[in-house]
């Protein structure tokens, strides 16, 4: 009995991971709405803040149905506490400027197109529907942020000096998306999703001739580490969270 | 109790409520309808993961079926096979670029599509293949935005998926 609970702890957990990062980025991406430096930027910018919300909304269902606890979507994307929250860190980082944005979701999407090619495989065949109708969407946001990156990247001085600047800030987070969690083994032989660290090579082949093209220079990797996917939040989530989870607290299980 | 061709032409019916011009069934969101004593069970499949008018398309579903005494309207949603516009008959594309909207044309289902590559987009209103595209994202997520070089109008491009 011991072991089937904790694999479906990990299983959940594994879930969550991927789900609040889509819901945490989405969240950050919807305050560019009214904000964007061009209408259709604006419009783009929210358009992929509704699919990665739409992909945490399905993928929260599925967790919240293999927990069995009755918990559903909103329960689990807005009745967390911090700590609760999976996510990786660099999704709940300020926008900051529009090239750090638009970086932001070249890193992330360049990633989340790896993971969602990984789960197609996957022996939770609800998870696998997920990835595949997911992986299509994620195209559309990484040609997006790859065209900007290497037309801000490769623009004007002041655009190249902000990419830079944003490549500088965030590269350290990237790290985050490969380090190892501690119930790989169980996820991997229950064949539910690959262990994050096979996807790197595959990232890295994907997003540096990009930034080469965008006359970008890669920092060395350091030794920091974000903590994000085990619960351990940057100063900036709580504000996020209160945003975001204002109003199913004031008003709970309130609809309209 | 209606048969199962009368609750398909029912739904035929039903427009998209973001293209008015094509119904849930040409779009392809309607993936089965099974006609049982008590009721109608359909299947829908979203487009978009974030697609907002998902909900409204499952009520209209619900109402037009109700409206014709369909008994209960059950719906259930299904995501695999993942949505894609390769769905889209020839007819419905065509009604699309009558429309002012271009049609997808293939997906190319499986390929990977190469960073900063802009598919060829002949225009819905003069056919001008001197095209460009403004923003990868329209009004709604299954668009995209471009203009005409040629007769300098903008329109939108329906995203292969």
């Amino acid at each position: 009995m011991n072991t089937i609970t904790a694999a479906s702890t990990a299983h959940f957990e594994y879930l969550l991971r991927i789900a609040d990062t889509s819901l945490i980025l989405g969240q950050r991406l919807s305050e560019w709405c009214g904000h964007g430096p061009v209408i259709e930027e604006d419009i783009a910018l929210t358009n992929v803040a509704l699919d990665l919300i739409g992909q945490a909304r399905l993928l929260l269902s599925h967790a919240g149905r293999l927990e069995g606890k009755g918990r559903d979507e909103d329960q689990l994307a807005f009745l967390r506490t911090e700590a609760q929250y999976l996510n990786l860190t660099i999704a709940e980082l300020p926008n900051a400027d529009f090239a750090r944005t638009i970086l932001r979701n070249f890193l992330v999407a360049a990633w989340q197109r790896e993971l969602w090619q990984g789960l197609a495989n996957s022996a939770d065949a609800e998870l696998a529907a997920i990835a595949a109708k997911s992986l299509k969407e994620t195209r559309y946001h990484l040609q997006h942020a790859a065209d900007w990156t290497v037309r801000l990247g490769d623009g004007t001085e002041e655009s190249h000096a902000r990419m830079q600047r944003a490549l500088d800030t965030l590269w350290p987070y990237t790290a985050e998306f490969f380090s190892a969690s501690a119930d790989d083994p169980a996820i991997v032989s229950a064949v539910i999703g690959p262990a994050w660290s096979t996807l790197e090579p595959a990232w890295d082949a994907a997003v540096r001739p990009v930034l080469e093209v965008a006359t970008l220079t890669v920092p060395a990797r350091t030794p920091f580490l974000s903590h994000g996917k085990t619960g351990r939040h940057t100063e900036y989530m709580g504000h996020l969270l209160t945003e975001m989870q204002y109003l199913q607290r004031t008003y709970p299980g309130g609809t309209w | 109790m209606l048969t199962s061709a009368q609750a398909w032409d029912i739904l035929g019916r039903v427009p998209d409520p973001e293209i008015p011009v094509i119904s849930v069934t040409e779009l392809a969101i309607v993936r089965d309808v099974q006609v049982a004593a008590d009721g109608v069970d359909v299947v829908v499949t979203p487009t978009y993961s974030g697609c907002p008018a998902t909900e409204v398309i499952e009520r209209s579903i619900r109402e037009a079926l109700s409206a014709a005494g369909a008994g209960e309207v059950r719906v259930t949603t299904q995501l695999a096979p993942a949505w894609t516009t390769d769905w889209i008959g020839p007819e419905a594309q065509e009604k699309l670029r009558a429309y002012g909207i271009a049609p997808p044309g293939p997906s190319r289902a499986g390929d990977v599509q190469p960073l900063q590559f802009m598919p060829r987009v002949a225009c819905p209103r003069c056919g001008s293949a001197e095209t460009e595209r403004l923003s990868q994202f329209g009004a709604t997520a299954c668009k995209a935005l471009y203009r005409c070089r040629s007769c300098r109008e903008p329109f939108e491009f329906f995203k292969p998926l």
